[in-house]
């Protein structure tokens, strides 16, 4: 760290954008592991038909399986735009 | 008894040949007889490093077909008393490592008295990886502190929870610990480099070892002399730590912080 950084604007330290990309992303896949295989396909078909009403962003939509005491729940949601 | 140990990581690069070779050097290093299997089918290396490239005869596919026995395929280092290398096959088929076969290899070090089978995986989430984690009672999972790294390490721990035998069995996840290598403290300190802090977070698991960035690693690799050899080398002394705490001592972490620089290197040394 030299004298003169000190006198420069300060910018977010990479490691830390780093480690909040991980977190956001491990945390998506932790949530679809072991689920069926099937849940990209669902994901990739259920964003199309919000597509015909409504401009969505590919990562708008989180899909989620949880079991409990011997059910599976599917959770889905989809963020919309601010009009 | 014998304990499978798989040292994996999911990406490519990351160390996972090193550390295999610095961790079956430090546990034979100590007196326990120690076998370390190349599983990379096609893409061979740990000789390399082990430095026993030219006593290669027999392989690993070879010992499975019957080629060779299984004396024949393992070769004894001469360095280290204790500690056998068995070599990956460099054929392109990928088939030719088959679990049953694997099966049949690892029962035969058994019976040989290993206490220590370290299974050196390929990089990647397919069959071999999967062949390579399949027996193991406990993994190291290698990682970079760097997004692609971190995320492939987890990616494999799910691969972990599911795909072992004791998992497929019901008997639950195999241990798995964390060696995070290419540390360098000084970046961290900079908050360019993820922390050992911020790797634990996000992964947790526990903290197996921190390996610092260091020049020893490409010499070692050079001279085919694994790294926990250069016991003068930050490397090899972390490595070293590392097999201890494998073994149940408690060790503080070494080579967390940066050195510090003096006025003069604070006030014009930016780097």
């Amino acid at each position: 760290m030299s004298i003169f950084s000190y006198l420069l604007p300060k910018k977010e330290k990479s490691a830390s954008v780093a480690k909040e990309r991980l977190q956001i992303i491990v945390a998506r896949e932790r949530a679809t592991r072991g689920g069926p295989d099937y849940l990209p396909q669902l994901q990739e078909e259920l964003l199309m038909v919000v597509r015909k009403y409504v401009e969505v962003d590919q990562d708008a939509i989180n899909i989620q399986v949880d079991r409990e005491s011997g059910c599976e729940i599917l959770e889905l949601n989809i963020t919309l735009p601010d009009e | 008894m014998t304990k499978i140990v798989v040292v994996t990581s999911g990406k490519g690069g990351v160390g996972k040949t090193t550390t295999s070779a610095a961790l079956a050097t430090g546990l034979a290093q100590r007196g326990h007889k120690t076998t370390v299997i190349d599983f990379d089918v096609g893409l061979r290396n740990l000789d390399l490093i082990m430095g026993c490239e030219r006593r290669v005869v027999y392989d690993l596919v070879n010992v499975i077909n019957g080629d060779a026995n299984l004396k024949q395929g393992l070769i004894k280092d001469k360095r280290v008393e204790d500690l056998f290398i068995l070599p990956a096959s460099q054929t392109r088929d990928k088939d030719a490592l088959t679990l049953e076969g694997v099966e049949k290899v690892l029962e035969g070090l058994k019976e040989m008295g290993m206490e220590y089978i370290i299974c050196d995986s390929p990089a990647g989430i397919e069959k071999g990886a999967l062949t390579a984690a399949y027996f193991a009672d406990e993994a190291v999972v290698v990682t970079n502190p760097e997004v692609s790294s971190v995320r492939d390490s987890d990616r494999i721990l799910g691969i972990l929870s599911s795909k072992t035998r004791k998992a497929e069995r019901g008997e639950g996840d195999i241990p798995a610990s964390l060696l995070l290598t290419r540390y360098s403290p000084e970046r961290v300190e900079r908050g360019e480099m993820l922390s050992v802090e911020d790797v634990k977070d996000i992964l947790a698991i526990d903290l197996l070892g921190v390996i610092p960035e260091s020049q020893a690693v490409l010499n070692a690799s050079n001279s085919g002399a694994p790294v926990i050899l250069d016991s003068e080398s930050d490397a090899g002394k972390a490595y070293e730590d590392a097999v201890a705490r494998f073994l149940g001592e408690q060790r503080p972490h070494r080579f967390l912080t940066a050195n510090k620089k003096g006025l003069f290197g604070r006030l014009f040394g930016a780097q």
